[in-house]
């Protein structure tokens, strides 16, 4: 029997994009769209929150696309199959509110495009007639394509350098839809934070209602800290548990990106003596 | 010196009366000086020796009808213990202690003593009060130190089970209990590792770890099971742990920062205190890049508030390096909340103190981070409902002050998190505390108990744990009899003389 947190699974997605099989049952029995767990490695690790991007009931997993960005993200690619990560913790957040709209466009952006999956998924089930965008910067980051396609009635797909798909960003293939299909009912849009945002502008335009899946800065995860402060709306939120899902039109995306940037002097730093210590240790 | 055991002194002192027992001073708790403790996160007082501790013992006058007593919140025997302190029988002394005190250790370190036993001690009226504080501490880490700590016998299985949420105080008491009991107790902690507050909140340099990990193996050691990364009303509701177990405890604490609403108070590095001191204690951040959680790197840090924690953050900012740490408090020093201990600390590692001022806004700079606050100088008029006299703005007089961090202690509040996933619990709708009786400990939800933080809002470690006990009693009652409808435990009715 597995223990929960063993890594069951870890295989390379993209250049820098994992995508891992952990073994936590009552979470992937438990969770839903849009929901996330927070994971720390070891002894020493940080508290990673992690959208849940997937879940098997049956074999009591549950699957975390993860891009490699610092230190953790750096360290956990390297955990092999049977190393066991020390805490999950979850399913944390708010799920994702779904209902019957009629046509719902969901945008997925690079590592997006991960937890973009079970939202579609629930939306079809929910008998919504469902058109996904992916984007990514280039086709080998374009994950989870075959998933997509099922989840979805129709896939669009799009790279900043034109090696797949539309040459163009998420925007330009959604208001080609709207330009050509008509309004949609409602947009997903999970992905970069600039991203969001100006998905969250065009359809305001539009007044398509649009749902937004935050990623600020976190650590406990359960509303206690208030270091993952968001403003909707003139209003402060804590994202982690009043979100990580909110109005776009509604987010301070300024403030969230310069919120998710406070550290990064020193998760440079961090990274770049992590990179030293794994070469000299050949490891 | 009075480290080793002076027989012969010990045998002067037994004799000695009470007028002269009186005239011995209040010993001294030796501690690491300021200028040094300020560069690190190791415990600030050292705690007596043995042949000190003896004397501060020597100096109680065993009062017949004890005033202490009545001043601890639990009622501890205080006399009793100390006598044996006093006769050198630590071990009898802790034995004593552990009779109505589970956790001496912590409670030694962070009870406001000087509010509760020692205001009332006799000795209080004319000279200083007897250190009960320090020798309840001594005797702890007597114990633990000479590996003579007891593991509590368990009552024999009686087929009951209950679920604790929540490993603070309050949640690891009334565990002990129940296990006493013969119950069999789970405890479900939302973070990954135990001890609520004592373990993410407050400092090392005030509790160290390794003290409240100790106490906590005592209780896995009986038996008690701890499930980590378990919050409850998202992996399991109580609902659900009500299927399974007899009776639930929720022990879940005032975990919810408020925050004043100010402009500013969302860039980057403003925290509320709890971000601060969990990203410190619990993640270690001040061993980063060691370990992985960052923490801000500050030059100019301010506080804002009076308590402990304003008090801990404050503390913690000048370990981390700051070069310089205000305290901003709206009133004035004697109306700070935060121990006298604390604050003095605070001082002599050159926290600077801006009583009689508030925060009105924050000041960023293109990056979003803050540079500035702007200020307000305040003063006291009349007493408003809480008994302190209303601070009032100064008008006109606002100015700037430089800084890089900003630490907001103004307090906390219950998380909501089970109130709002568990029906039929009645909740303060303005205070967010789950109503219990106080008595039976008792919500509104058939079966549920509830105790600590998140029964009366933010308050000390010694009512938790008070609230712990009495809810165990309450269990038991619950357990035995299947009785819900009561107002008061059998034997704690009110009589004339306490109604
Ligand atoms: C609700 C939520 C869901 C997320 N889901 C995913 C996902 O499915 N896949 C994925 O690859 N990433 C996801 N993230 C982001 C992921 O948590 C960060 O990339 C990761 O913590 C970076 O850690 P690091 O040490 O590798 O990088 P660092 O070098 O420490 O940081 C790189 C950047 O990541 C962000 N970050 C750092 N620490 C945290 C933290 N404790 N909490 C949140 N963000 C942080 C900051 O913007 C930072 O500048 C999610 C974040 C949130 C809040
Ligand atoms: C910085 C600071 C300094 C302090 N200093 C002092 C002092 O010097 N002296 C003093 O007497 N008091 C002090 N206090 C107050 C004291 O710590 C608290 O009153 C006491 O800890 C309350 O105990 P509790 O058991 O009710 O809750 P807590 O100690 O808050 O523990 C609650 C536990 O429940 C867990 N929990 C919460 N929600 C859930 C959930 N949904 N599911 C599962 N688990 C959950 C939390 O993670 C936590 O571990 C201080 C408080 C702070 C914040
Ligand atoms: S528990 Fe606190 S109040 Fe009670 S005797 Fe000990 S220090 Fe005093
Ligand atoms: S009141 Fe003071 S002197 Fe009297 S028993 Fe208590 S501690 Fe001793
Ligand atoms: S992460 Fe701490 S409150 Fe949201």
């Amino acid at each position: 029997m597995p223990e929960t947190g063993e890594v069951i699974k870890n295989t390379i997605l993209a250049e820098k994009v994992n995508c891992y099989q952990v073994y936590a049952p009552a979470i992937a029995a438990k969770r839903m769209a849009g929901q996330f767990v927070i994971v720390r490695l070891d002894e020493e690790g940080e508290r990673i929150p992690l959208t849940i991007a997937d879940a098997d009931t049956a074999a009591g997993t549950i699957t975390l696309v993860v891009q490699e960005v610092g230190k953790s993200t750096a360290r956990m690619a390297r955990f092999k199959v049977g190393q066991k990560f020390t805490d999950v913790v979850g399913p944390l957040g708010t799920a994702t509110h779904i209902e019957k709209r009629g046509t719902v466009v969901v945008v997925g952006g690079g590592i997006g495009i991960a937890p973009a999956h079970p939202i579609a998924q629930a939306l079809r089930r929910a008998g919504n007639r469902v058109i996904s965008i992916l984007g990514a910067r280039s086709k080998d980051l374009v994950i989870m394509e075959a998933e997509m396609q099922k989840a979805s009635d129709e896939v669009l797909i799009c790279t900043d350098d034109g090696s797949y798909g539309v040459h163009g960003l998420v925007t330009d293939v959604l208001k080609g839809i709207i330009d050509k299909q008509g309004k949609p009912d409602q947009v997903f849009a999970i992905g970069p934070v600039v991203m969001m945002k100006f998905v969250s502008m065009l359809t305001k335009e539009f007044s398509i209602p649009t749902v937004v899946s935050l990623n600020p800065i976190m650590v406990d995860g359960t509303g206690m800290c208030g270091g993952c402060r968001v403003t909707i709306g003139g209003k402060t939120k804590f994202g982690c548990v009043d979100g990580p899902e909110f109005d776009g039109h509604l987010v301070d995306f300024d403030e969230l990106v310069q919120r998710q940037a406070f550290y990064r002097e020193q998760e440079q730093e961090s990274l770049a003596s992590f990179q030293h210590h794994c070469e000299r240790h050949k490891v | 010196m009075s480290g080793q055991l002076d027989q012969q002194e010990m045998a002067r002192l037994q004799g000695i009366k009470n007028k002269e027992r009186m005239k011995i001073p209040r010993q001294d708790m030796p501690e690491q000086p300021a200028a040094e403790r300020r560069k690190n996160f190791i415990e600030v007082p050292h705690g007596y020796a043995e042949m000190t501790a003896v004397i501060e013992a020597n100096r109680c006058i065993q009062c017949k009808k004890p005033a202490c007593r009545a001043g601890c919140p639990v009622g501890i025997d205080i006399p009793a213990f100390i006598a044996r302190v006093a006769a050198g029988d630590f071990e009898g002394g802790i034995r004593k202690m552990k009779e109505t005190n589970m956790l001496p250790a912590i409670c030694g370190r962070v009870c406001p003593q000087e509010e509760q036993c020692e205001k009332v001690c006799i000795l209080a009226k004319t000279k200083q009060p007897v250190a009960i504080g320090r020798l309840e501490r001594f005797v702890a880490d007597w114990e633990r130190e000479q590996g003579k700590v007891e593991i509590p016998a368990v009552g024999p299985p009686s087929g009951k089970s209950v679920g604790v949420v929540g490993s603070g105080p309050a949640g690891l008491t009334v565990a002990i209990d129940l296990r006493r009991a013969g119950h069999e107790v789970v405890i479900y902690e939302a973070l990954h590792a135990p001890g609520g507050v004592l373990i993410y909140g407050i400092p090392e340099f005030r509790l160290p770890k390794r003290i409240v990990h100790s106490e906590v193996e005592v209780v896995r050691r009986m038996g008690v099971e701890i499930r980590y990364n378990q919050v409850i009303g998202k992996i399991e509701t109580v609902a659900d742990l009500l299927g399974r177990h007899d009776a639930v405890f929720l022990g879940t604490g005032a975990g919810l920062p408020w925050f004043m609403g100010l402009p500013g108070e969302n860039l980057g590095g403003v925290y509320s205190a709890n971000e601060y001191l969990t990203r410190s204690n619990l993640m270690r951040a001040y061993d980063f890049p060691r370990v992985d959680t960052p923490i801000a790197k500050s030059r100019k840090v301010a506080v804002i508030g009076g308590g402990n924690v304003a008090m801990d953050s404050a503390r913690t900012a000048v370990r981390l390096g700051a070069e310089e740490v205000y305290l901003v408090y709206r009133r004035s020093e004697v109306e700070m909340p935060g121990r006298n201990e604390e604050i003095e600390h605070a001082k002599e590692e050159g926290v600077i103190m801006k009583i009689l001022h508030n925060p009105i806004r924050y000041l960023g700079d293109e990056k979003g981070r803050v540079r500035q606050m702007e200020c307000i100088r305040m003063e006291l008029g009349e007493p408003d409902a809480s008994g302190r006299r209303r601070p009032i703005p100064v008008a006109g007089s606002e100015f700037i002050l430089e800084v890089d961090t900003v630490v907001v202690a103004i307090g906390n509040g219950p998380n909501p998190l089970v109130p709002q996933t568990t029906e039929g619990l009645a909740v303060d709708a303005r205070r967010g505390t789950i109503k219990t009786n106080l008595n039976t400990m008792r919500t509104s939800k058939l079966g549920v108990f509830a105790g600590g933080d998140i029964a009366i809002g933010a308050a000390t470690v010694i009512l938790a744990m008070g609230h712990g006990r009495q809810a165990a009693r309450s269990i038991n009652h619950y357990l035995e009899t299947g009785k819900w409808e009561i107002e008061f435990l059998p034997g704690q009715e009110p009589t004339e003389e306490t109604r």
